[in-house]
């Protein structure tokens, strides 16, 4: 474990966590929400996850952004909190 | 104290992501709102897992370089416990991560057929609208 590396990538995913509760827009949530997960991904390689690593960003930040952008293009991106 | 809180900044910022999305799944209305919430609060479970199974000391993926026994440092790579990383917990969040997107996915469809039927994602204009 590379210890600024892993120290910036930390800072990255609590800010990308923070705004992907707080922002006002679902889609943009979302679009925040994989670069979440891409992070994670990222930390967990470099902590010798590898298989966990290229797991998370395929299936999650993947298929689970894809799932979010359809259900909320059949709903609706508005939002009040 | 500031040792202990240094040496384990990696549970820290699991504690933080968790109370992060456990706050998002409990204060915000909108319904997809508390499913980014829940996704955040499953990650930073598995954050947790991936590392304990982490050991400092060099240790690396458990892969044997000399699998047939030529020359005289295959043993000590295929045998010693301290050299690779807990392999365990890794194969029980590979899981867990499939069970996730699982989840999302039935969650998701239910905020449609909800969505369909009352025509907004706000929990209380909801909850007005089935009194």
């Amino acid at each position: 474990m590379i210890l600024p590396f892993d120290l910036i990538i930390q800072i990255f995913v609590v800010i990308c966590a923070v705004a992907a509760i707080t922002v006002k827009d679902l889609l943009s949530a979302v679009m925040i929400l994989g670069a979440y997960s891409f992070f994670m991904c990222l930390m967990w390689a470099q902590m010798g996850a590898v298989d966990v690593a290229f797991t998370e960003a395929s299936v999650s930040a993947g298929i689970g952004t894809i799932l979010c952008i359809a259900a909320i293009m059949k709903t609706t991106r508005r939002t009040k909190d | 104290m500031l040792e202990f809180i240094v040496s384990k900044y990696n549970f820290w910022i699991y504690i933080i992501l968790m109370m992060i999305g456990f706050y998002a799944m409990i204060a915000k209305r909108n319904l997809v709102k508390k499913i980014i919430g829940m996704n955040i609060f499953q990650t930073a479970i598995i954050l947790f897992f991936i590392s304990t199974a982490y050991k400092t000391g060099g240790a690396t993926l458990p892969i044997l370089l000399d699998p047939h026994g030529h020359g005289h440092g295959a043993a000590e790579s295929a045998v010693a416990v301290s050299q690779y990383i807990n392999p365990l917990p890794h194969v029980l969040m590979l899981t867990a991560i499939v069970v996730m997107v699982a989840t999302l996915g039935v969650a998701l469809a239910i905020v449609i057929m909800i969505y369909r039927k009352y025509g907004t994602l706000n929990e209380d204009e909801i909850i007005k609208a089935m009194k």
